[in-house]
């Protein structure tokens, strides 16, 4: 497949370079459509939200009130802080203006007049790739007033997090952007009546706003034939772990998870076995190594095999992997990441990392197995937010796909315990 | 009290935002990159100049990793041990540093010139293990590329 979002084109970060090679052509097209036309497109193309939780974009944007006496805000989120992903930095530093295009397209689309492009504070470098390329946009007036003359306006600003994965969320992202601490907000009401300062907001992931310019340019049909039907177009797959070309790779919807690790990633260090795979970020359900086969990378194959797409941040665990510890890891990430206000989530991802050091540390017991159910459960559904059931995933797959990893545990430490009452 | 620069940004950024709320954070990144950390001085000074309560920017503050308040060490070397990295051996890294430097995560060395902080995931999970130090990232770390790494530094 030819590569859309990051393709070889040297320089394309460079205005010119992206102008000569047919950029802002999209959003030229898209400024001679009405604006209910390009939100069509978009809903026809069947592109689905890249941030993780796969929602139709059109969709989305056909939630914003038509007729109202408010601003209208977009939000694009690139807080990218779900470990195991890595995309979104491949965008700002390759392709900044296909961000920028596919921005001004959605607030065209949606009659919004200014944009907030979210990034997280530890991509500063980042940052200033993104600022450069959006003041070349603006010198060549296709951001700002009257854009090309055509009357429309529209800002774009970029805003820098400060180091919080919560702010990853939408609600808390907007939170965020008012100067607050990153808190999720209750839903409903939802952001598209009452967003940013109390206004109608979208927000939208930084790859998902990237695939905008090319449905504009090469329509919905083109677009929707890419990859799998229910889940088209491209993806960027972020493989890292044990694999020995771990990196971004584009690619159709749809890819079989043992391609993506086997061809693009060049298989497993030392020929060995793969014991386990999170396929979409840390907080997507485990699946054991034997169970890969057949599963692709798209949101119903994922979903049939008891996981999700995710961020698709893949990420391999080889056969001399200790579960426990990387579970433990993931458990320690979740409590420090959560903002706090839910007690479910706050109280119990503290005692899933703290039963889980313990199991890592030899003093694990066989009633802790479900104990960490019983906990996770608890949290699952329970919270403002998906944090806390990102907490509870990882928890509950390990345990449901991996309980002999930790009965073994249970049994190793137990012998010599036994030894020493003999 | 920020530079005449920093004023000048600070009403530019107001253009930005609605609100002058809003301009927390940027405004605490203003703050941090002038003096090098925010103390309780400098957030009494963004309150307000943003006309917002003193006890709204402390909660920010002590909500973001990111802000400091306490100055870190001229070279501040965060580690990444989140999954990807772990699995990239960024324990023996970590290690390895703390025994170089005679300090543990989250401290700074007496001659004032090194911090160590283990950090969650930096988005960097294709190039593990890996640091960061300020805004440059350095990845694919083995022990002798950090060794080269930190002796580029002392140069600075």
């Amino acid at each position: 497949m030819e590569k859309l979002l990051l393709p070889d084109t040297k320089d394309l970060h460079k205005v010119d370079v992206y102008e000569a090679h047919g950029g802002y052509k999209a959003f030229r097209k898209a400024l001679g459509m009405k604006p209910e036309e390009v939100t069509d497109e978009v809903k026809k193309s069947g592109l689905r939200g890249r941030g993780g939780a796969c929602f139709p974009t059109g969709l989305k944007w056909t939630f914003m009130p038509k007729q109202t006496t408010k601003p209208k805000y977009l939000c694009v989120n690139g807080d990218e802080s779900e470990p195991g992903t890595f995309k979104d930095r491949q965008i700002f530093e390759f392709n900044p203006h296909l961000l920028i295009e596919g921005t001004l397209i959605a607030c065209y689309a949606m009659g919004i007049t200014t944009a907030y492009i979210y990034v997280r504070g530890e991509y500063g470098k980042w940052i200033r790739m993104l600022e450069r390329a959006l003041a070349d946009a603006y010198q060549r007036g296709l951001a700002g007033r009257n854009i090309l003359g055509t009357g429309f306006s529209t800002e774009i600003v970029v805003h820098k997090g400060a180091g919080a994965y919560i702010c990853g969320e939408e609600s808390a992202l907007m939170n965020s952007i008012e100067g607050e601490r990153g808190y999720p907000r209750v839903k409903p009401p939802f952001p598209a009546q009452y967003g940013l300062w109390g206004c109608p907001t979208t927000i939208n992931n930084v790859e998902t706003i990237s695939n905008v310019p090319w449905i504009i340019t090469n329509g919905w049909e083109w677009f929707s034939k890419i990859g799998s039907p229910k889940h088209p177009g491209p993806i960027l797959v972020g493989v890292s772990g044990h694999v020995n070309k771990p990196g971004v790779y584009e690619m159709p919807t749809g890819v079989p998870l043992l391609e993506i690790i086997h061809k693009y990633a060049g298989g497993v260090p030392g020929n060995k076995g793969i014991k386990a795979v999170i396929p979409g970020g840390s907080s997507t359900p485990v699946l054991r190594g034997e169970q890969l086969e057949g599963v692709c990378m798209d949101a119903d194959s994922m979903k049939a095999a008891g996981s999700a797409v995710g961020t698709a941040g893949l990420i391999v665990m080889d056969e001399d992997t200790d579960l426990i510890a990387v579970l433990a890891r993931i458990a320690e990430f979740y409590h420090h990441e959560s903002c706090g206000q839910c007690t479910p989530c706050r109280e119990g991802t503290g005692w899933l990392e703290k039963i889980l050091k313990r199991f890592q540390s030899g003093q694990g017991k066989q009633t802790d197995i479900d104990m960490l159910m019983d906990i996770a459960n608890n949290i699952e559904g329970n919270t403002i937010c998906a944090l806390g059931d990102a907490a509870a995933w990882p928890v509950q797959s390990m345990i449901r796909r991996f309980r002999d990893e930790f009965e073994k545990r249970v049994k190793l430490q137990r012998i010599p315990a036994e030894e020493e009452a003999a | 009290m920020f530079s005449p620069e920093n004023l000048k940004r600070v009403e530019e950024l107001r253009q930005h935002y609605p609100h002058s709320q809003a301009l927390v954070l940027p405004v605490l990144w203003l703050a941090q990159e002038q003096f090098g950390s925010i103390s309780t001085e400098t957030m009494r000074y963004v309150a307000d100049l943003l006309r917002v309560p003193f006890s709204h920017i402390l909660g920010v503050v002590t909500f973001y990793t990111m802000f400091h308040q306490k100055p870190t060490g001229k070279h501040h070397i965060e580690v990444c041990t989140n999954i990807s990295c772990m699995l990239r051996g960024s324990g023996i890294l970590l290690q390895y540093l703390e025994q170089k430097l005679g300090i543990k995560p989250g401290e700074t060395t007496a001659d004032g010139e090194w911090t160590i902080s283990e950090v969650e995931c930096m988005g960097a999970c294709g190039g593990a293990p890996m640091c960061a130090v300020g805004e440059e990232y350095h990845e694919n770390l083995t022990t002798e590329k950090l060794d080269r790494v930190l002796a580029g530094l002392e140069k600075h």
